[in-house]
This record gives structure tokens, C-alpha cells and sequence, in this order.
């Protein structure tokens, strides 16, 4: 969706062996006529606004006018005090921690079935990277019927067994864990044509000479294919976490955001809480600490778990 | 299930066994489950009311093809679509163009501060455009643009510069520097061999590029809800959602509308199967 990735991981020692040509007149007009429309909509779009929110964040302003009352941090201070944003925070994490232990493993175990030369492999891998293609809207809507308690999947049950009614959108306690099926559902097949990717990339002859020194299937697996798949998983889980940090669009048409607030994630915090009411201030500094939290992960862990790929 | 079992067999790496057809079991089972509610949704768009309530997953008893002509003879369809093509067209042809005229400069030529504006642009692989949304609002706001598709288009441009700047940098780098010498050579100029030998030796980069900014600006919610007002200029993520909210009680013709709206996509997806993939996976791969 947007362009996060983990480009600061590319070598670029490469980039500038190249010898250097001499500045021609010539050069100088491609510098002057292909580079400011990229550098002119990147300030203007991207660097300006990110760089605005983080003045915003110190004043209340409604939007209109300039901002005039500074508050300093205040903002911050509502904002930490609000138990949903509190518990906005804690869903992105829960979905996180849900991301890694849960769809990844399984989008590992189902690129590992279908790698082997399985019957229907191609309609496998096209079935399930099917709902990436779908846009979270509405894929959020689907689910929302699946779960109605009226008319979905889960309706259907109830009535199956003669039980009341139950609806799982409305159920506080349980309501957030229909966000984590949908985005089980949505994304797992996207990291699985990651490992597949990174499947083919490992010699099989590699694993043939260790089935005939003996080594089980499950060997096999723990020795070689999973750490000649470090590299894939570690961007495999970037991929979830940034995503997991900036999820909205599924919210939106499955909960929006209830039932009583319990569903939020900072993003949804931020549309609903702060851009509908105008607080420009307030809503400045959710997407500050939001930034702060996004650019923390994506330096430390390129600079910690993916130095080496 | 048998003969699931025998074509595993002819054609698997080692004779069949019992681990194959569980894993093909398996494999099947969780198609199904991945199927299920794209296909429910689907079939349900086909049903009244009352038998939704009575029968969400079977097939229907009636067929209501008037849930589906309905809206397939209505503006609104198709207005949506047209809005979101509209969008997706422009924000990747711009894209394409703007971005690989960087990339170009930053993979050729060296001048003074051609590092510095690198890693500037690619301030923007690290943070989501969510981020910055409130900001972009006032900026979108202040600019006039507001309720207008330019308001949508270019911040989705700007948004995926980082990306597809390196991404295109990257493949110009690779093409041998021969060609440039003899160019140059030759009296060529760098415009002339940008649009006659670069261009032309890149295609597959381009078309990756294209693809994830088609799919990124097609699915596109967040910013078209910030920016745009009037129904009229709706891409289909929102069209979707103002028929929801106008139909709520209304499920099958919701589904229905559901359906239809993710057809293009699917068919899309079906017809440019591998490409599809290659330039959503690969380009997550190789930036």
C-alpha cells in the first residue's frame, strides 16, 4: 500500500563504482529537468507534512487559521492519558505479536507443502494470495457479514446448534480477535509467496545429500531450509510489522473501531478521535508517536536483525 | 480422495505415501476456508432477504438476478469504477514517469549533492502515509485540492516515490555502462538515451513498478476518504462503503455490490496471474 520497505539495507558501496563521468552542460540539464518534479511533490506531499505534524502536535488548533495556542506537550499528555489510545496502542501490538506467532508459521508451513512438486501447486499458491489482491475494504466487509450473528457464518451456527444469537462484532472481550482473523486471512498468503520465493532460491541438492546422510524430514527442515530462509523471514516480518502498525482499512467497514472503543488501532484513533473532530493538534501528535514508533523499528531492525542480508 | 492420491503419486518426487495425501488434505481444506466467504459472498448476492436469514451458505433456492442487473444498470457502478481507474491511471503513469526521470539522474550522473537528495527521497520508505495524514489534510486543503482527484493523485505519487525510485535506480544501474559510452560516443545525448535505450531495455522494472502502484492506488481507502466529498468523485473503497451505509439492512444487495466491485480485481488477478505476483512480491523483494 505505501512504499515502506527496507531500503537502507541495500549494500551501496556498488552504487558509485562506477568511474564518474564529467559534468557536461548536457548533465547539468537532465539534473535540472528530470530531478525537481520528484523532489518538488516529495517536499510538498511527504517530507513537508511530516515535518508540519510535528509542530502541530504542540498546539490545540482546530484547523482553521494558524495554530496559535502552544500547549506544548499537553497533547502528548491527553493522548497517553486516553485509555483508547492505550489500548489502541496495545492492539497493534497485539496484532503484532498475533502476525509472527501465528500467520507466519503458517504461512511458512503451507510456502513448505506447496514448494514440494504437489499436485495443483499453481492453483494453491494463485487461491491464496488471492485476498492480498483484495482491497481491505472489502475484505473488512465480507468478514463483517461472515460474522454477523443474523445472517454470517457465525449466524449459521448459532442456529445450527439452537443457540441464541451471538454477535462476535459486539462481543467487547472478543470482538478484536475478528480484526486478527481478517488480517490472518488477508495477508498470510502474502508472506507465504515470500518463502516460496525464497524456496526456490535454496539448492535442493543440498537437501538431497542430507536425506542420504539420514537426516529426517524435521532435520532437514530445522538445519538447513530454515536458516537458508533467514534472510526472507526477516523481511517477512518487517512486512508485518509495518503493516501491523499502520492498519486502518480493515477496521473501518468490520467494527469501526467498536463496540465501545475496544477495537481502535492508532490509525483508527487518529481518523476517528482526532481528523472527524478537527483536532488537528491532538491528531498531529498520534500520527508523531506513530512515526516515532515506524522509524525506531525500521532503523533498529535494519541495523540489528537484517545487518547482514 | 483416491484419486487425489494417485495424481500425487505420478507425479510427486517420491511415491506417494501417507504424509502426501495429508498435506494435500490439508492444503485442500484451507483453500476452502480461504474461498468460503469471496464465494458466500457471491452467491449470496443472489439472495432475498428472508432466505439469506434461513439459508447464509447454501446455494439459493430463487436466483434474484435483480440484485445484481440492479446495479450493473445503475450509474453508481459504474461511476465508482470509472473514478478508481481514473485515479489508478493517472497516479501510475505519473509515477512511472516522474520516478524513473530521478532514477535516471541518480543512477548516471554525479554532482554535488547527489547523495544527499537520494537518501532525502528515501526518507519516505520509512514511515506510512498515515503518518503524516493530518498534515497532508491541512497541506491537500491549502492547495485548493480538496474533493478533487488531483488531491488523491499526487500525494499517492509522492508516496510512492521512495519506493519505486530506488526500485528503478536499482535496474538503470544494472543495464551495462557500454551502452551509455557508446552512446555518448555516438554524440548522443543523455535525453536521447533515456527515452531510446533506457526506457526500452526496462521494461520489466517499469511494469513492476506499475503494478504495485496500480494495486496500491486501486485498494486506496485512507487517502481518497480524507480528500474527497462529493459522491460523485468516489473511487469504488469508498463508493463501497456509502452503499453499505445506505443499505445497511439490505445485506444481500450490500453483497452483491461487494461482489461486483472486487470483480475487476479478481478477474485482473486471474488473467495477469504471474505478473501480478512477480511485481507485488518481487518488488517488496528486491528494494
Amino acid at each position: 500500500m505505501t512504499a515502506v520497505t527496507y531500503a537502507e539495507a541495500q549494500p551501496t558501496a556498488t552504487a558509485y563504482s562506477e568511474p564518474a563521468r564529467r559534468m557536461t552542460l548536457n548533465s547539468w540539464a537532465v539534473v535540472v529537468v528530470f530531478l525537481p518534479p520528484a523532489l518538488l511533490l516529495f517536499t510538498v506531499f511527504v517530507f513537508l507534512p511530516i515535518a508540519e505534524a510535528g509542530w502541530y502536535g504542540f498546539f490545540n488548533w482546530n484547523g482553521y487559521g494558524r495554530p496559535e495556542k502552544f500547549i506544548g506537550l499537553k497533547n502528548y499528555g491527553y493522548l497517553f492519558g486516553n485509555p483508547t489510545f492505550t489500548r489502541s496502542l496495545i492492539n497493534n501490538g497485539i496484532i503484532i505479536v498475533f502476525s509472527l506467532l501465528v500467520q507466519l508459521p503458517l504461512a511458512l508451513a503451507v510456502a513448505v507443502m506447496i514448494a514440494g512438486r504437489l499436485v495443483g501447486a499453481v492453483w494453491f499458491r494463485m487461491i491464496f494470495f488471492l485476498p492480498y489482491v483484495l482491497a481491505d475494504v472489502a475484505a473488512g466487509l465480507i468478514w463483517h457479514f461472515m460474522f454477523d450473528g443474523d445472517y454470517g457464518l457465525v449466524g449459521a451456527v448459532t442456529t445450527a446448534f439452537g443457540a441464541p444469537p451471538y454477535f462476535l462484532l459486539a462481543d467487547k472481550t472478543w470482538a478484536f480477535s475478528a480484526v486478527l482473523i481478517v488480517v490472518l486471512w488477508k495477508y498470510f498468503g502474502f508472506h507465504m509467496m515470500l518463502y516460496i520465493a525464497g524456496l526456490q532460491g535454496i539448492d535442493p541438492a543440498l537437501l538431497e545429500a542430507a536425506e542420504m546422510d539420514g537426516a529426517s524430514p524435521f532435520q532437514r527442515f530445522w538445519h538447513i531450509t530454515l536458516p537458508l530462509l533467514g534472510p526472507m523471514i526477516r523481511l517477512s516480518v518487517f512486512f508485518s510489522v509495518i503493516g501491523a502498525l499502520q492498519l486502518f482499512d480493515i477496521i473501518v467497514p468490520l467494527t469501526g473501531g467498536g463496540p465501545f472503543e475496544t477495537t481502535n488501532t492508532m490509525v483508527s484513533f487518529l481518523y476517528f478521535f482526532g481528523l472527524t473532530r478537527m483536532r488537528i493538534g491532538f491528531s498531529s501528535a498520534v500520527g508523531v508517536v506513530l512515526f516515532i514508533i515506524c522509524v525506531t523499528f525500521a532503523f533498529g531492525y535494519q541495523r540489528i536483525v537484517m545487518r547482514d542480508d | 480422495m483416491t484419486e487425489a492420491a494417485d495424481a500425487i503419486r505420478s507425479s510427486g518426487r517420491r511415491p506417494g505415501g501417507l504424509a502426501a495425501i495429508v498435506t494435500f488434505a490439508a492444503l485442500v481444506v484451507l483453500a476452502g476456508a480461504v474461498l468460503f466467504p469471496v464465494l458466500a459472498t457471491a452467491l449470496n448476492g443472489f439472495k432475498d432477504l428472508s432466505e439469506l436469514r434461513t439459508n447464509p451458505f447454501g446455494l439459493p433456492h430463487v436466483w434474484m438476478w435483480s440484485n445484481y442487473w440492479s446495479i450493473l444498470t445503475g450509474y453508481r457502478y459504474w461511476q465508482v469504477l470509472g473514478n478508481s481507474l481514473l485515479i489508478a491511471l493517472f497516479t501510475v503513469a505519473l509515477t512511472l514517469i516522474v520516478s524513473s526521470m530521478a532514477a535516471f539522474t541518480f543512477a548516471h550522473l554525479r554532482f554535488f549533492g547527489d547523495k544527499f537528495l537520494l537518501s532525502y527521497i528515501q526518507l519516505g520508505l520509512l514511515f506510512p502515509v498515515a503518518t503524516a495524514i493530518v498534515p497532508l489534510f491541512i497541506k491537500i486543503r491549502d492547495l485548493g485540492l480538496l474533493d478533487s482527484y488531483w488531491g488523491v493523485i499526487l500525494p499517492q505519487v509522492a508516496f510512492s516515490l521512495a519506493m519505486s525510485v530506488l526500485l528503478i535506480r536499482n535496474a538503470f544501474k544494472q543495464l551495462p555502462s557500454e551502452l551509455l559510452d557508446a552512446a555518448m560516443m555516438d554524440g548522443c545525448g543523455y535525453f536521447r538515451y533515456f527515452i531510446y535505450v533506457t526506457l526500452p531495455l526496462s521494461g520489466p522494472i517499469l511494469s513492476t513498478v506499475a503494478v504495485i502502484s496500480f494495486v496500491g492506488s486501486w485498494n486506496g481507502y485512507l487517502l481518497p476518504l480524507i480528500v474527497l466529498n462529493s459522491e460523485s468523485r468516489y473511487p469504488w473503497t469508498l463508493g463501497l462503503m456509502a452503499y453499505q451505509g445506505q443499505y445497511m439492512t439490505s445485506w444481500q444487495l450490500v453483497l452483491a455490490f461487494i461482489t461486483l466491485t472486487i470483480l475487476p480485481a479478481i478477474i485482473m488477478f486471474l488473467m495477469a496471474q504471474r505478473y501480478i505476483v512477480a511485481g507485488l512480491t518481487a518488488g517488496a523483494v528486491k528494494a
